[in-house]
């Protein structure tokens, strides 16, 4: 690939004294600039003490490495730093409101944190025999029965390893029960305001994906949806509450218009946390539904990942769900179903979908917060979300538009457009606006269905004082906004970076340290300046 | 309920902002017959800190971790010795709790780890660009499948006998739906791979070889001899490895030729987790290919100042902008889990990755020769990293379960893996990493003899 940019802080810079705030260093206080492992590590430096090897010879079978691999090394107190320094540089929600609508930014209790490192579950491998890992088969099936309990489904897969990985467990059960009754069907319909995995994971799983219209209130057209029903369309998959942060009045109507033209309905929960203890999608006809343990039930985003996207599953579908998967015995044992048993005790399973048991360190973390929380805990948190969502909405709605305003209460997160913003000025600034006043910004630009859409989700992790602090913050940008405040298109000014250069990213792509390593004797960070 | 900060009188003076009686307006659009008043009855309600903590001490003590026994279970998850930094470090809140990076402004942490991870990924697999992470090693393998029947517009993946049958198994159930084929086979119990056969098996309508190195017996295969065979047909090599501390021992796949190298990094910084979460690997050796590729890439850029910085990248292969035409469906991947790999590699540095190799392999040669010592067992492989298949004179499973009871994890039985395959049911794979002692190779030895008389 090419040569990194010549451009930018390095960190042999010397002197800048622009704006008379430079620094030698090109560090300003608490704010540290920090070079990339390569260019501070070389391949001697260790921060680890290991024995030296020995000379004997290998059984490598001719495959010994002769070359150098070329890994830049650090010393323990070096490592702390580097990694320390470049955590400082992100947003993150133990710094702050983290308002990303459709993702669900709440709190990440330490409890489950500690609960997921004790050894039983951390230092356990997946394939010791059954009779050594039944207090983590025993996890997964506490925490399976409150997913069921919680959706009124039948049954639930949890292997899926994220929310779209669930999606494609939840398609491919439903074309598994429509092949195993020999018809087999070509169409998904999906709405236009739906998540992009939503048709990525049909069109995976070998579907045609159409276009289901929205109401101009904001909700799937039910009439037009029935009208495209017919023998060829296999099911529909609805987010609800859906991305405009509206509850689907029709969706009963909606399945039972499916199930009457032979298709089942797969439900998007990534935004199921609006509604745990308040609505059960089993008694809405939902034949499968993922569920985002990093969602709902609070396992931390970690910067991208893991997740863990369990699917509940109808009567219809459950005979099809994955392996492996535990179940209870009548006589409180719980069973390991894997391919060696399932013959006898699953025999319509579709397959395995990953190696192993599913996101078992996400399924200690989920259970501990579900646990603490309890049945009237989770319900208080849903209606918390949702008030929380709706004390946004209306507290801004004259001056940010609205466009679902008038379609009643939100669910958990409110919806704005950018129809009142002066020329030039467009949701991509106001959101660059908000990180100056210290939020991570709402999601932009999505649902793609509302012009500019800021689709703003609070959680219910917030305090009174800390969403009127957003409230404060989302008013003065849109009157900004709407005033056309020049000094908004160049935002943030405040943070680590400035707007980057995406355009240049794509186009000349440096996707990995191409240079050589800092040579032998470089001074150490330390020395580089800086601490 | 100590995770909800809003007060009643909050809730009262919010609810009279917005116009609502109560929380249970703002659910009008809900059905009535649909609405749930109270909290699910047969559901207990909240608890504690403590009591949720001595509930879950009770189910973990139910499970025998690997540091309360003699330890030597592998076949794709390996016990690694991680340094306590690791896990400090990863459970920084502006880490854990952060979101992916899709505002590069306030997100230069992850996103410059993520550049340093695909750096290290790529060169450790010889490649020339690595993607931001998979879920794990099983899937990112389907994914490379997948990708390489877009390069070659073909649809018959040849797989090895010595890839792991989980990996397998997750590529079969896909290649149902997708309508492609995935041409597998049981392993051999040979000494050395069978390549030959393989490469037999390669036709003009193979998109890819997927080859596992070290192989789920342990073995290595000859990367380049396969790589030769396919690209002569026009097929890409797929090389798998579930064990990344090898390639600090073993020359890495893409300078042997393979085209796409993807595989597990859990045993770098992640730990054994019962399954999950786990790190998928994924990298091309010919950055030609980058646009194939499924997931995120970080690249590098400036800002509106000059200075360097770091964002996502190419997103026009991925669901959030191309929908049903993205390369993947995958969204969230394994982000935490990248950042505990980058960090330990980081460590570790060349010269550390080396010498763990170096120590694994030299513990597993002492295993080999201790265990064949064992009258009527037999050591399979010929070459081996850290792992290797023993021929137990009787079914292996009902063994392993027997030392089990002795807190001896032996290994994990063939019976396991290929459930039905009665002529693979003797065997067992037996991994000796830095985490086992020699007394703990004693351990095992003596066990073994004794179940085995």
């Amino acid at each position: 690939m090419n040569a990194p940019n010549q451009s930018g802080w390095r960190p042999t810079m010397t002197l800048d004294r622009r704006d008379g705030g430079g620094t030698a260093t090109g560090n300003r206080a608490l704010m540290l600039e920090e070079p990339l492992i390569f260019e501070i590590g070389n391949t001697h430096t260790c921060g680890v003490d290991l024995p030296e090897p020995s000379t004997r010879a290998n059984r490598l079978g001719g495959m010994a490495r002769e070359s150098e691999i070329g890994l830049p090394g650090l010393s323990e107190p070096e490592t702390i730093r580097h990694y320390t320094r470049l955590s400082r540089q992100n947003y993150a929600i133990d710094l702050g409101l983290f308002p990303l609508g459709s993702c669900t930014m709440k709190h990440n209790p330490r409890l489950n944190e500690k609960v997921a490192r004790m050894p039983g579950f951390l230092d356990v491998h997946p394939l010791q025999p059954v009779d050594t890992v039944r207090g983590a088969l025993e996890v997964i099936n506490e925490l399976a029965v409150w997913l069921i309990e919680l959706t009124g489904m039948h049954g639930v897969a949890m292997t899926p390893k994220a929310g779209a990985h669930g999606e494609l467990c939840g398609i491919l059960c439903i074309r598994a029960a429509l092949e195993a009754r020999g018809d087999p069907r070509e169409v998904i319909l999906v709405p236009e305001s739906a998540h992009g995995t939503n048709p990525a994971t049909a069109a995976f799983a070998g579907y045609r994906v159409e276009n289901i219209p929205a109401t101009a209130e904001g909700r799937v057209d039910l009439e037009a949806l029935k009208a495209r029903l017919g023998p060829d369309v296999a099911g529909v998959m609805i987010t609800n509450p859906n991305t405009c942060g509206l509850f689907e009045r029709d969706m009963k109507a909606i399945s039972d218009a499916v199930h009457a033209a032979g298709g089942l309905v797969y439900c998007d929960g990534a935004n199921f946390n609006a509604i745990v203890g308040r609505v059960r999608p089993g008694d809405l006809g939902i034949d499968a539904m993922h569920i985002n343990l990093h969602k709902t039930f609070s396992t931390p985003h970690g910067g991208g990942g893991p997740g863990s996207g369990p699917v509940v599953l109808s009567e219809a579908l459950a005979p099809y769900a994955p392996l492996p998967f535990v179940t209870r015995r009548a006589d409180g044992t719980v069973e390991l179903i894997e391919e060696e048993n399932a013959g006898a005790e699953h025999p319509h399973t579709f397959g395995r979908m990953c190696a192993f048991h599913g996101q078992m360190g996400m399924f200690t973390r989920a259970l501990a917060y579900i646990l603490s929380h309890g049945a009237d805990g989770l319900r208080q948190a849903s209606g918390d979300a949702v008030l929380n969502a709706n004390y946004i909405l209306r507290s801004c709605e004259d001056l940010l538009d609205a466009p679902f305003g008038a379609s009643g209460p939100c669910m958990h997160e409110a919806l704005f457009s950018d129809k009142d913003f002066a020329e030039g000025l467009s949701t991509l600034d106001l959101a660059k606006g908000m990180i100056d006043e210290g939020f991570h910004p709402m999601t932009m630009y999505f649902p793609l269905v509302v012009h500019g859409a800021m689709l703003v989700e609070p959680t219910e992790t917030e305090s009174k004082a800390g969403l009127d602090q957003l409230i404060l913050a989302l008013r003065s940008l849109a009157e900004r906004a709407r005033s056309g405040d020049e000094s908004l298109k160049t935002a943030p000014h405040f943070a680590p970076r400035r707007r980057l250069d995406e355009t240049l990213a794509a186009r000349k792509p440096v996707l990995a340290w191409d240079g050589p390593l800092a040579p032998a004797g470089t001074p150490t960070l330390s020395e580089q300046g800086g601490s | 309920m100590r995770y909800l900060p809003l007060t009643d009188a909050d809730r009262g003076e919010m609810l009279s902002v917005i116009g609502a009686s109560d929380v249970d307006a703002l659910f009008a659009d809900v059905a009535d017959e649909h609405y749930l008043k109270a909290p699910i009855g047969v559901l207990p309600l909240h608890a504690s800190e403590m009591a949720v903590e001595q509930h879950m001490r009770r189910l973990s003590k139910k499970n025998l971790a690997a540091a309360d026994a003699a330890f030597f279970c592998g076949a794709g998850a390996y016990r690694h010795h991680v340094p306590a930094t690791v896990d400090h470090l990863i459970q920084r809140g502006e880490f854990l709790t952060a979101y992916t990076p899709y505002q590069p402004e306030i997100a230069q942490g992850t996103l410059q780890m993520l550049f340093e991870f695909q750096s290290q990924v790529a060169r450790l697999y010889g490649c020339a660009v690595a993607n931001a992470s998979m879920y794990d090693g099983s899937t990112a393998c389907w994914e490379a499948i997948a990708m390489a029947g877009r390069v070659t517009k073909r649809r018959r993946a040849v797989v090895s006998g010595g890839l792991h049958p989980h990996y397998v198994q997750t590529a079969k159930t896909m290649a149902k739906f997708t309508g492609d084929e995935i041409a597998d086979a049981l392993p051999t119990l040979q000494a050395a791979p069978d390549n030959d056969a393989l490469i037999a098996r390669i036709d003009d309508q193979t998109s890819c070889v997927v080859v596992q190195y070290p192989d789920i017996l342990g073995r290595l295969p000859d990367l380049a001899a396969i790589a030769e065979a396919a690209h002569a047909k026009g097929a890409l090599l797929i090389a798998v490895n579930t064990e990344p501390v090898a390639l600090g021992a073993i020359k890495s796949p893409g300078e042997l030729g393979a085209d796409i190298v993807v595989g597990e990094g859990q045993s770098l910084g992640v730990g054994l987790q019962f399954g999950g979460p786990y790190l998928g690997l994924f990298a091309v050796r010919d950055p030609k290919h980058v646009r194939q590729m499924p997931g995120r890439l970080c690249g590098e850029t400036v800002d509106a100042e000059g200075k360097r910085g770091f964002v996502l990248t190419l997103s026009t292969r991925e669901q959030h902008i191309r929908r049903e035409k993205a390369t993947s469906n995958i969204c969230t991947n394994s982000g935490l889990c990248a950042l505990a790999f980058t960090i330990h590699l980081t460590l570790l540095g060349e010269a550390g990755l080396r010498k763990l190799a170096a120590e694994n392999h030299r513990l597993a040669c002492l295993a080999a020769d201790r265990l064949s010592k064992i009258p009527g067992v037999e050591v399979l492989n010929d070459s081996f990293f850290n792992e290797v298949t023993v021929m137990l004179p009787t079914d292996a499973r009902p063994i392993v379960r027997e030392l089990a009871d002795k807190k001896v994890l032996a290994g994990v039985s063939l019976g396991r893996l290929y459930p039905g395959a009665d002529a693979l049911a003797r065997g067992l794979v037996v991994a000796v990493t830095e985490t086992a002692s020699e007394e703990d190779i004693e351990t095992l030895a003596s066990a073994l003899e004794e179940a085995v008389q």
